[in-house]
């Protein structure tokens, strides 16, 4: 079975990575072999299976909810690209 | 030549103090300094740092000794380039995290400097470990200790070339897919994977959280077993560590193995297997025979659908993992007239080309439509990989197989080749999606060039002290870890 056609211009939108035109061309030549591969997976039956999401079966895991020391304001603030008055500068969101 | 002896041996002379931690560091910064131009497994270290850390050490020892609870006391471990060391720089071979310093400690760099290590350096890798051969790291190729022309593996490709080179005496990685175990059997030293949820992944950069796991590279067994005993355990800040004792795996390699059964698949006999390699395995087996463990053919039958789902699931996890760098809170930024130009521009810039491959492809098998065909159906096929797992060791101890289908193959082989990569993984990608242990050592050489071949063992879910003691036997009785690079020893 032939693999789906990617439209890698509309899924790196989704990823929001921007692509030139050269890279999108190479993308999808290559994403359309891998896809292709994965295909394989469609051969086997998998009714009554149930997905793995981890290997380890850990539910509910909690802490107690205490207190405790974080990361400093200027810690978290030390590798921002642009901040001031202690916070995160970002381009308008709202006219 | 202190920079090339094992941590147990350095830890006895240090202890009767015949050397200092300060000749130690020395040592591997010379090495560094001599080889690290031919081979690049640093992306950086900060001398002035290691030898503060040496000397300090030095007075822990004149003061009160080395300790039980000290190990490591005077031993230079480097690190990965994908583990938060405090104040030190952190960039998962990557450009988008620009200038990065850790503002903090992974859990298992903590233990690390609890138990006396002195932690240095940043060691190259593909970037965000996404890769088999550390030719994907915005700061250059690594390349092999045994022959300069040819990639080290990885994608902790630094943290092995280093202990190969002996220009640290154990390092740490990664392996989400075999990014310790493939690096470690081409370069020839020991690394060993844990099971999932073994060593807290805090501070550890994530590529895919559900088959993510730190492990150490060693020179000998012994020594990873040391390891393995100070970096595990659970931990609050990561929920899927799990509360599973932290026994002795020191106390395990007793030598022992009789009567221990070990599974041979024969799905991993497949036709892509070089000769040499296969020779290699075919003995080992036989020594474990030897040594009176039994041989069991076992069969793995979902083995060839394992790169498929890995590819899937790993991408998948990842693209959510990764849209964290997206120049708002840290890295480089490039700017635009609203957040998503700006994300877009930034990520466009600050990814390489397999970091962007993956991410659009883990992606595509997210979104709406594609979900079930691929994520959902890759679930349920890594259900049937555990089960063929799980019911094998309901027989064996352990599995054995070759860690690599060939030696160390040349740069550029087959970075043009996304697909033939991923196969170049086929061996040790189950066991991070069964969730499994690992581990690879040194098993023999190819005759022209002379290269390294790894060994595989893959134990039961929290069974590290089987494997170890399996691994400890075979080498203790071969004594292939022993041989160096012409390179490091200068011959």
């Amino acid at each position: 079975m032939a693999a789906a056609e990617i439209d890698v211009k509309y899924v790196a939108h989704l990823a929001r990575v921007a692509l030139t035109p050269d890279e999108e061309k190479k993308l999808a030549a290559q994403l359309g072999g891998i896809l292709g591969y994965i295909e394989k997976l469609k051969e086997l039956d998998v009714t009554n299976v149930e997905p793995t999401a981890h290997a380890v079966p850990l539910v509910n895991v909690t802490r107690a909810d205490e207190i405790r020391p974080s990361l400093p304001h200027d810690g978290a603030l030390r590798n921002a690209p642009k901040q001031a008055g202690g916070l995160f500068i970002v381009p308008k969101i709202v006219e | 030549m202190l920079n090339q002896l094992a941590i147990s041996e350095l830890a006895t002379k240090l202890a009767k103090r015949e050397i200092s931690a300060r000749d130690v560091t020395q040592s591997c910064l010379d090495q560094i300094a001599r080889v690290d131009g031919q081979i690049h497994a640093f992306i950086s270290h900060n001398t002035a740092d290691a030898l503060a850390q040496a000397d300090a050490a030095d007075k822990l020892i004149s003061q009160s000794g080395t300790g039980a609870n000290r190990p490591l006391l005077g031993i230079p471990i480097a690190v990965k380039d994908v583990l938060a060391v405090k104040n030190q720089p952190l960039n998962c071979g990557s450009k988008i995290l620009g200038k990065f310093i850790s503002p903090y400690d992974a859990t298992a760099i903590e233990k690390l400097k609890a138990a006396g290590a002195i932690v240095f350096g940043r060691l190259n890798m593909d970037e965000f470990a996404m890769g088999s051969s550390t030719e994907n790291s915005a700061f250059g190729v690594t390349k092999n200790p045994w022959d300069i022309t040819r990639i080290p593996g990885g994608s902790s490709g630094g943290s092995a070339a280093a202990v190969a080179a002996d220009e640290c005496i154990a390092s740490l990685g990664s392996d989400t897919g075999g990014s310790i175990r493939q690096p470690a059997a081409l370069c020839g030293c020991v690394g060993l994977k844990p099971t999932y949820g073994r060593i807290s992944r805090y501070g550890l950069v994530a590529f895919a959280s559900s088959l993510d796991q730190i492990g150490p590279f060693t020179k000998n067994v012994s020594d990873a077993a040391m390891l393995l005993g100070v970096l595990s355990g659970v931990d609050p800040r990561d929920s899927t560590s799990v509360p599973v004792p932290v026994p002795n795996y020191v106390a395990a390699l007793d030598g022992k193995i009789k009567g221990l059964k070990l599974g041979l698949p024969k799905e991993y006999m497949i036709g892509g297997l070089d000769p040499e390699v296969k020779a290699a395995v075919d003995a080992a087996v036989k020594q474990y025979e030897k040594l009176g463990a039994e041989i069991v053919e076992i069969s793995l039958s979902h083995t060839v659908y394992a790169v498929a789902t890995y590819y899937i699931i790993a991408t998948a996890e990842a693209s959510a993992n990764l849209a964290r760098f997206d120049g708002i809170r840290y890295g480089a930024r490039i700017d635009g007239n609203d957040p998503i130009e700006l994300y877009s521009k930034t990520r466009g810039s600050g990814f390489g080309p397999e970091v962007k491959r993956r991410i659009i492809l883990g992606t595509y098998v997210l979104s709406s439509g594609y979900y079930d065909a691929y994520y959902l159906r890759a679930q349920k096929v890594r259900t049937l990989i555990r089960n063929d797992f799980l019911r094998a060791f309901e027989t064996v101890d352990a599995i054995v197989t070759p860690t690599t289908p060939t030696a160390a193959f040349k740069i550029g082989e087959k970075s043009d080749d996304p697909l033939q990569m991923y196969l170049s993984d086929i061996f040790t990608i189950s066991c991070n999606l069964a969730g499994i242990c690992g581990i690879s050592l040194p098993c023999g050489f190819t005759k022209n060039p002379k290269l390294p071949i790894g060994l595989q063992l893959l134990g039961k879910p929290f069974g590290e002290e089987t494997l170890l003691k399996l691994a400890h036997a075979y080498e203790q009785s071969t004594g292939w870890h022993k041989e160096k690079p012409p390179l490091s020893t200068g011959a």
